[in-house]
C-alpha cells in the first residue's frame, strides 16, 4: 500500500461539502465573541468605558484586560518542556492594557448575534497614552522606554551565536571574499479558513473546538492561560481549512475558553475576519541578513559568516526558534572548515511572527542561495557547479545537534534532474548576453530540512488501534489532517503493515484531547515520520495479538507459521481462519473473549535531513517591470514517498507559495503606527490561478534508514527553493541583484534604474 | 431597535424555499445558518477570495457580498445539490481523481464556479480556464491539479458531442 498513489480517504466528504470544519458545528446557534483591538501602535490604556455597550441590549457580556488572569502565558505550538530553561517564552495575557503593536487585545464582547456584538465594539471608549512605535528590529535592538517587555530592557528577546573553526583567520587566507545584505519580507500564511473557534462548558470543564494543528497543545496552553489544571480543558480540533504554522500557535482559544466561563458556560463562538487573522494572529518573520564569505582560487568555500535580524514583533511566539534554525541551515549541506553564525530575535510594535511553513528556512534559505550566486558571478563561475564543487556528497552530520544528519542524501541527483529538465548548460549559454528590454534567464536554489524536532524539543506520537467484529481496524492518533494528507497517508501505512486493504482501516478524523492519544500535532514535517513510526508500532503490536489469538482458536497440533493477510490468517500458505471469524470469537466468545487492542505512544529519538532544489526560467520585462515564470521545476529528496499522487500535491502548493513569497507577497506596515496596510486578501497579493504557472515536480526516492517506510520530511520543504531560483533567474536575466524580496514591478523598475538598465522615464539604455 | 424580517421565497437546489430574514443578512449566512447549507464557506466576507461561490441563475457569485433578500425569485444552487443520492458529478469525480482537493475548504466555491463553466459548454484554452478560476483561492494546491480536472471534464464533454 505505500508508495500508491490512492485517493485521499476524505476526498468525497470534501467534494461533496460534507466535511465539517469548526464553524459548520455550530452556526449561529450560540453567542458571539469580538475582540477589542488597539487603535495605536504602543502605549498603554488609561482609562476604558465599557458602560455604554454593556448596556446595549443583546449584549451579554464585556470584559477587558481587567477582569482576565493576570500571570502571562506562552503560546507557541511546541512541546512543553519540564525544565524551566527551556519553557518557551510566556509574555502574553489573555487581554492587555499595555499596547504593544496596533491591533492589541484590550477588550472583548459577548452578544446574541454578530451585529449586536460589532456594534458594541464602537461603544466602548479607550483613552490611551501612546509611547513611540518601533518597528524595524536593526533600530528597536538598542532599547526603548519603556521596553516592549520590561523583562527585556533592549527589546532583544534572545540572541545565539556558534563557532566552527577560525573565521577570521579563514577569511585572511581567501582568495574572494564577499559579502552582501539580503531581506526578506512578512508574509501571511492566508489558510482559506480563518482561525474560528467556539466554547462551552460541561460539568465543570470547559471545552473548546477549534480550528488547530495542534489540539493537545492548545489543551496545555489554555490550562496555563486561565490557570486551571488541565484536565479540566477538552479540546476538539474537527476538519481545518488549512494551517501552514499560524494554527500552531494557540490564537484565541484561551480567550474563548475564558468567555464561556464568563457567561455561564453559555456556548460563545469566536471567529476572526480575514483582517484581523492577517493583524491579529501570526506572520513570518521580516528578517535582514549580513553575510560574508570567502573562496579560494578554486571556488571552495573557506569561510562563512551570518548575522540574522529577526523581526518578532510584539510578542515571542515561537520566539528565537526561527531565527535559530535559519543559523543550524547555514552550517548544514555546503562543506566549508570556518564556520560563524549569529542571531538576534528583537522585539518592535508590528504583528508578530509566528510558525510558517518551513520554520525559518525559506527565510535562510533565500538569503543563502542567493548569496552563493552572487559569491559564483563574483569569481565567474557558474552557479551550479560552484554549489556543486561546495556541496557534501553523501553522510553529514550537524556539528552541534546530534543525531540531525543526512543519513540519505540525494541532493547531487535532484540538481542533475533540474538542471536536465530546465536545459541549465544550454540556457545558461544562450542567455549570457542579452540586449533588448525582455530578457531571460534560469536560476537554481536548494535547500535542506530537518525531519522534526528531535533533540531540539520532544518527539512523540500516540497511536490506538482495535479490531472490529467485522475484521476492520479503528485507527485513532492525535496527529491532525490539515490539509496535507495525513489521513490518507496514515491509513495506508497501517494497511501496509496489517496486510489490508485501504478500506479495512477506519481512520478517525476528528481529534478530542478526551480520548485520542497523545501527540503534539502537525508541524515540523514531523508527522509521517514521528507518527508514523508508532502507528507502524501499534499495527505491528495488533498484529501481534491477532496472531496469538489465532493461535488459541487452531488446534493444538498446527504448529505451521500464522500470517495475516487480506482478511484470513494463514497456517503455512494455507488459510486457516478468516479475521472476520476470529474477530467474532474475540469479541463474543463465551470462553475466551477479549477484544484485540492496541495502543502505543512512542518517543522518536531520531532526525534525518531532506533535501532538495528549485530550477526556474523566467522573463523579464525591464520597462514594465514584470517577471513571467516560463517554466519552473521542484525537485525533492525526501525518502521513498509514501503516495506520489499526494506527495505531488504537496509540492505543487509550496512551489506556488514560493513563488508568491518572491513575487508578490508581503504585508505592508505603516511606519508611524506598524498597522497594515494591506490586511486583505485583495491588496495582499496571492497567487491566483491565472498567476500561478505550471509547475513540474520530481522526486529522487532514496530509502532512509531513520523513516518508519524510508520516507523523510516533505510537508513543508516545497516552499523553500523558489523565491532564491526566481530572483537567480532574473540575475541570470537582467545581472542585476536583487537583494530583497518580493520582486515587485516597482522594486524591479528601481533596480533597473538603479543598473541603468532602463532612464528615469523607463527609457532603455542598453 | 428591531428590525421586521423580510420574507424571501426562492429556489434552492431544486426546492422552493421561504424564509424570514434580516434584511442586512448575506446570502450566505441565509444559507449556512437558515438551510444548514454548510459546503458554502466564509472565508473573508466582502468578495475577495471565492469559498463562498454559489449559482444564481446560472451565474457564479459571491454569496457573502449579495444580500439574503436580493434571493427572492431566484435560482440559487449550492454544492449539495449537485451528488443525487451519492452519485457524484463529473466534476466531483475529477476533483478526486485529479487530486485537486487538499484541505478542502475552497474546494465548494471551486466545484461551483467549474459547474458554471463547464455548463456553458465551451472549449477554453488552459490559461482561459485559470482566468476563469481566478476568482477563487486556494492556497494548498497551487490551482495545477484543480485547472487539470476542469480541463479533464471539459475535453471529456467534448469529445461526446
Amino acid at each position: 500500500m505505500i508508495g500508491k498513489s490512492v485517493p485521499r480517504v476524505d476526498a468525497y466528504e470534501k467534494v461533496t461539502g460534507r466535511a465539517k470544519f469548526t464553524d459548520d458545528l455550530i452556526l449561529d446557534k450560540c453567542l458571539v465573541a469580538k475582540v477589542y483591538h488597539a487603535t495605536i501602535g504602543n502605549g498603554i490604556v488609561k482609562s476604558i468605558d465599557t458602560s455604554r455597550a454593556e448596556a446595549l441590549d443583546g449584549v451579554v457580556k464585556v470584559v477587558t484586560f481587567k477582569d482576565v488572569p493576570d500571570h502571562c502565558y506562552p503560546t507557541p505550538g511546541h512541546p512543553w518542556s519540564v525544565e524551566p530553561a527551556h519553557q518557551d517564552v510566556a509574555d502574553r495575557n489573555i487581554l492587555t492594557g499595555r499596547i504593544r503593536y496596533y491591533g492589541d487585545d484590550i477588550a472583548a464582547v459577548v452578544a446574541e448575534d454578530e451585529v449586536t456584538a460589532s456594534r458594541a465594539l464602537k461603544l466602548i471608549k479607550v483613552e490611551y497614552e501612546e509611547y513611540p512605535v518601533e518597528i524595524h528590529p536593526r533600530k528597536s535592538m538598542y532599547g526603548s522606554h519603556p521596553p516592549i517587555h520590561f523583562d527585556k530592557k533592549d527589546n532583544v528577546l534572545n540572541r545565539t551565536n556558534f563557532f566552527i573553526g577560525n573565521v577570521d583567520q579563514g577569511l585572511e587566507q581567501s582568495d574572494t571574499v564577499v559579502k552582501r545584505s539580503y531581506k526578506t519580507p512578512m508574509v501571511q500564511h492566508c489558510h482559506l479558513e480563518n482561525p474560528v473557534s467556539f466554547a462551552y462548558m460541561e460539568k465543570d470543564r470547559v471545552v473548546v473546538v477549534t480550528s488547530t494543528q495542534i489540539p493537545h497543545i492548545v489543551r496545555r496552553v489554555i490550562g496555563q492561560a486561565l490557570g486551571i489544571p488541565w484536565g479540566r480543558v477538552r479540546v476538539i480540533k474537527p476538519y481545518i481549512g488549512g494551517g501552514f504554522g499560524n494554527k500552531q500557535d494557540v490564537l484565541y482559544e484561551p480567550l474563548n475558553a475564558f468567555l464561556t466561563m464568563q457567561v455561564g458556560g453559555r456556548p460563545v463562538k469566536l471567529e476572526l475576519s480575514r483582517e484581523e487573522t492577517f493583524c491579529n494572529t501570526r506572520t513570518r518573520h521580516s528578517i535582514e541578513y549580513d553575510l560574508t564569505a570567502g573562496v579560494d582560487k578554486e571556488g571552495r568555500l573557506l569561510a562563512k559568516d551570518m548575522m540574522a535580524y529577526s523581526n518578532q514583533g510584539a510578542y515571542a511566539s515561537h520566539g528565537h526558534a526561527i531565527a535559530a534554525n535559519g543559523l543550524t541551515a547555514w552550517r548544514l549541506q555546503y562543506a566549508c572548515p570556518n564556520i560563524r553564525g549569529e542571531a538576534y530575535t528583537i522585539y518592535t510594535n508590528t504583528p508578530v511572527g509566528g510558525a510558517m511553513r518551513a520554520y525559518g528556512i525559506p527565510e535562510a534559505a533565500f538569503a543563502i542561495e542567493c548569496f552563493m550566486d552572487d559569491i559564483a558571478a563574483e569569481i565567474h563561475m557558474d552557479p551550479l557547479e560552484f554549489r556543486r564543487k561546495n556541496l557534501i556528497k553523501g553522510y553529514y552530520e550537524d556539528a552541534y545537534l546530534k543525531p540531525i544528519a543526512a543519513n540519505t542524501n540525494g541532493i547531487f541527483e535532484c540538481l542533475e534532474k533540474g538542471a536536465e529538465y530546465i536545459r541549465w548548460e544550454e540556457k545558461r549559454k544562450k542567455y549570457a548576453s542579452q540586449t533588448g528590454s525582455v530578457r531571460r534567464g534560469v536560476g537554481m536554489a536548494l535547500f535542506s530540512y530537518k525531519t522534526g524536532v528531535w533533540p531540539i524539543s520532544l518527539e512523540i506520537a500516540g497511536a490506538r488501534m482495535s479490531l472490529n467484529q467485522d475484521g476492520s481496524v479503528q485507527l485513532q492518533l492525535g496527529a491532525t489532517e490539515i490539509g496535507q494528507g495525513a489521513d490518507t497517508v496514515f491509513t495506508q501505512m497501517a494497511a501496509e503493515t496489517l496486510h489490508m486493504g485501504m478500506e479495512d482501516i477506519h481512520i478517525v478524523t476528528v481529534q478530542d484531547t478526551d480520548v485520542t492519544p497523545f501527540d503534539t500535532g502537525a508541524y515540523a514535517s514531523r508527522q509521517s515520520f514521528i507518527t508514523g513510526t508508532a502507528v507502524k508500532q501499534c499495527a505491528e503490536e495488533l498484529l501481534g495479538k491477532i496472531l496469538s489469538y489465532a493461535k488459541t482458536l487452531l488446534p493444538e497440533e498446527e504448529t505451521r507459521e500464522l500470517s495475516l493477510d487480506h482478511g484470513w490468517i494463514y497456517a503455512g500458505d494455507e488459510q486457516a481462519i478468516s479475521l472476520e471469524a476470529l474477530a467474532q470469537e474475540c469479541y463474543y466468545s463465551l470462553t475466551n473473549s477479549s477484544v484485540i487492542t492496541a495502543e502505543v505512544s512512542t518517543q522518536v529519538k531520531k532526525n534525518t535531513i531532506a533535501t532538495g532544489c528549485c530550477f526556474a526560467e523566467v522573463e523579464v520585462d525591464l520597462k514594465l517591470g514584470t517577471i513571467k515564470i516560463l517554466d519552473i521545476i521542484n525537485v525533492h529528496d525526501s525518502g521513498k514517498l509514501l503516495n506520489p499522487q499526494l506527495a505531488e500535491m504537496q509540492v505543487h502548493g509550496g512551489m506556488s507559495m514560493g513563488m508568491g513569497y518572491g513575487l508578490s507577497e508581503q504585508l505592508i506596515l505603516d511606519e508611524k503606527t506598524g498597522r497594515p496596510l494591506n490586511g486583505n486578501l485583495l491588496d495582499y497579493k496571492l497567487m491566483t490561478a491565472l498567476d500561478t504557472p505550471d509547475m513540474k515536480a520530481e522526486f529522487v526516492e532514496l530509502n532512509d534508514p531513520m523513516g518508519p517506510y524510508g520516507n523523510k520530511a516533505l510537508g513543508e520543504p516545497p516552499a523553500i527553493p523558489g523565491a532564491p531560483a526566481i530572483r537567480n533567474a532574473v540575475l541570470h536575466a537582467t545581472g542585476v541583484a536583487f537583494n530583497e524580496i518580493p520582486l515587485t514591478p516597482q522594486r524591479l523598475i528601481e533596480g533597473f534604474t538603479k543598473a541603468g538598465l532602463i532612464g528615469k522615464e523607463g527609457k532603455q539604455h542598453v | 431597535m428591531k428590525r421586521e424580517k423580510v420574507l424571501v421565497q426562492c429556489t434552492v437546489n431544486g426546492k422552493e424555499v421561504a424564509e424570514y430574514v434580516d434584511p442586512r443578512e448575506s446570502l450566505l449566512e441565509m444559507l449556512r445558518n437558515r438551510l444548514g447549507l454548510t459546503s458554502v464557506k466564509k472565508g473573508c466576507e466582502v468578495g475577495e477570495c471565492g469559498a463562498c461561490t454559489v449559482i444564481i441563475d446560472g451565474e457564479t457569485i459571491d454569496s457573502c457580498i449579495y444580500l439574503a433578500v436580493w434571493a427572492e425569485g431566484k435560482n440559487i444552487r449550492t454544492l449539495e445539490g449537485l451528488e443525487k443520492n451519492g452519485e457524484l458529478t463529473r466534476i466531483q469525480e475529477a476533483f478526486i481523481e485529479e487530486g485537486a482537493v487538499q484541505c478542502g475548504f475552497c474546494t465548494p466555491g471551486f466545484i461551483m464556479s467549474a459547474t458554471v463553466l463547464l455548463e456553458r459548454g465551451e472549449v477554453l484554452s488552459r490559461e482561459a480556464i485559470k482566468k476563469q478560476m481566478s476568482g477563487n483561492l486556494c492556497r494548498c494546491t497551487g490551482y495545477q491539479n484543480i485547472v487539470n480536472a476542469v480541463e479533464k471534464v471539459m475535453k471529456e464533454n467534448a469529445d461526446h458531442k
